[in-house]
């Protein structure tokens, strides 16, 4: 598949001498989902506003479909939809007279027919006359991502389009990211719900401090630096683990009824076979067995550690 | 250029008008007729004519002026400046629209309404004098020429404001009083020699002159000087519009 977005070497420096972005070097296939994670700071919606234009790079190149953002900016902006973080929208406008005004800044005629579809897609319709003010802050949101897709954009950027809505509207946009990209939107989304990343993308980014840590394919990379953990309930409480059992560097759980086992996955041998058979040799008896997959979480907040460190 | 994205910002701009309507159109007209009633009729009848004009119908081109100016820059600086104040300048940043189709579609429609507000005023006028259009061609020109600049001096202070204070500080401290002493309720040879010197330092003169000049003939300053004036004021907003917009002053990061 043919790259939508290539990023070089883009930086952005303030007056103060603070450096926002620090040489960023992206690629992003046409139809893929690429979430960037990162804390506060880290330089995500810098990005995407310096590659819509609303932001002045300092240094770098960004060409949408092969068009530069800053000698062919039509071209490349006419591509680009963006659904900002904040919700700024018009508040005493109608809801279709907002998308429409959106369709006609990007250059579009008039096209009732494609208003109605994404209006109707975002279950918007039967509100399409209200007054953006009157609606709820989950209804608001949908408006702002039916403004980003009223010129029919290739690639969509979405900066932390959950942030602050509850947990129902939150697998809406989900369903809603699921579906632009069965039609063949490229979707780049900034967010700070790793399960987000993890329910959505197929890519990862890591961004901390200006810099993208890494990107990877998000199965790939949790198969890379994942870990699974087995935990071993025993019926009695252990006041301390047997020095049989010491090659395991097991840990206790706080109440230390139970002993959890951390274990790769990528391993030919996992070792659990034989910790049960020493667990019994040692005369412990189990009540329960579980195992726990590590998430995006502790790996991006491994990942950001170590790059305080 | 992006004539349908000018025609959106125009559309969407002159919905807002339309939206408050009764308001945008019935606070000029009283304040109007109010000038008339204190400046025409208790004040005038006690005043000779001006250079063979009644002094009630010396004062519309003044009063028209008045609100076309100050008309012009509120409905331009709002324009942009609350798109800033909301956050959905993002939008227009992040359009394939250039500075120039930003600024058609924003000074376009602050000019219309502007115009229209002139022409309601011009109308209202009728009621309270008895008017004549000398130069009727000359006076539509001046008209839209005034709302155009205005609109444009209009869109800078927008950007320039950071805050509501701001917006209507350069409107209430400079163009309020330059207007008045531009010579909208007076003639410019009514004054002492001195104050006639410093008044041709005053932009508005040429304009309100030029105006007057459409209706009676009658000029301060010649009507040639006052188109000067006019397309020089317009050009200096241009320009300060040019390098706003290539700098990003105020508005891109």
């Amino acid at each position: 598949m043919a790259n939508i977005l290539e990023i070089k070497d883009l930086r952005k420096s303030y007056n103060g001498g603070f450096e926002a972005l620090k040489g960023v070097n992206l690629e992003i296939e046409e139809g893929e989902i690429i979430a960037l994670l990162g804390p506060n700071g880290a330089g995500k919606t810098t990005l995407i506003s310096t590659i819509c234009g609303i932001t002045s790079a300092t240094s770098g190149d960004v060409k949408v479909a092969g068009n530069c953002i800053k000698d062919d900016f039509r071209a490349a902006r006419s591509l680009i939809g963006l659904v900002p973080q904040e919700v700024a929208l018009e508040p005493f406008e109608k809801v279709i007279n907002t998308v429409r005004f959106s369709r006609g800044l990007f250059g579009k005629s008039r096209d009732e027919a494609a208003i109605e579809h994404i209006l109707r897609r975002l279950s918007l319709w039967d509100k399409r006359n209200n007054a953006v003010k009157e609606l709820s802050g989950g209804m608001k949101r949908r408006v702002l991502i039916a403004k980003a897709l009223a010129h029919e954009p290739r690639v969509l950027f979405l900066d932390e389009p959950t942030a602050g809505v509850d947990v129902e509207l939150r697998k809406d946009m989900w369903d809603i990211v699921a579906d632009l990209k069965a039609d063949g939107v490229t979707i780049i989304l900034t967010t700070h719900y790793i399960e987000e990343a993890e329910a959505i993308a197929d890519r990862v980014g890591i961004i901390a401090k200006g810099e993208l840590l890494l990107v990877e394919e998000k199965a790939k990379l949790m198969a890379r630096m994942g870990k699974k953990e087995l935990e071993v309930q025993l019926t009695e409480p252990l006041d301390t683990i047997p020095k049989s059992l010491a090659k395991y560097e097991l840990s206790q759980t706080h109440d230390k009824t139970s002993v959890v086992y951390t274990y790769d996955t990528r391993g030919e041998r996992t070792g659990i076979t034989q910790l049960l058979n020493d667990i019994a040799a040692a005369g412990l008896s189990l009540r329960d067995v579980s195992t726990r997959q590590s998430s995006l979480e502790d790996i991006f907040v491994t990942l950001v550690q170590e790059d305080a460190a | 250029m992006n004539w349908t994205a000018i025609k959106a910002i125009y559309i969407f701009e002159m919905a807002r008008f339309f939206r408050t309507f009764l308001q945008s159109l019935i606070s000029p007209v009283i304040s109007t007729s109010l000038y008339f009633v204190v400046f025409g009729a208790a004040i005038g009848s006690r005043i000779d004519q001006v250079d063979g004009v009644s002094y009630g119908a010396f004062i519309v081109p003044g009063l028209v002026m008045l609100t076309v100016m100050t008309q012009s820059i509120s409905n331009a600086s709002f324009g942009i400046y609350f798109p800033k104040f909301i956050g959905t300048i993002y939008e227009l940043l992040s359009a394939p629209i250039s500075f120039l189709e930003i600024v058609l579609g924003y000074v376009g429609a602050a000019a219309t309404k502007a115009m229209f507000i002139g022409v309601i005023i011009l109308i209202t006028s009728f009621f309270f004098v008895d008017i004549q259009i000398a130069h009727p061609i000359a006076m539509v020109l001046f008209l839209v020429l005034t709302c155009i600049s205005f609109s444009l001096f209009g869109f800078i202070i927008g950007i320039w404001a950071k805050n509501f204070e701001q917006l209507q500080l350069v409107p209430l401290l400079i163009v309020t009083p330059l207007v008045f002493l531009g010579g909208s309720f007076y003639s410019i040879s009514m004054l002492p020699p001195v104050w006639q010197t410093i008044s041709m330092f005053n932009p508005v003169v040429y304009l309100i002159s030029g105006f007057r000049w459409a209706f009676f003939g009658l000029e301060d300053v010649p009507v040639a000087t006052s188109l000067l004036a006019i397309g020089f004021f317009t050009a200096l907003c241009l320009g300060a519009v040019y390098w706003i917009f290539k700098t990003g002053w105020r508005i891109r990061t």
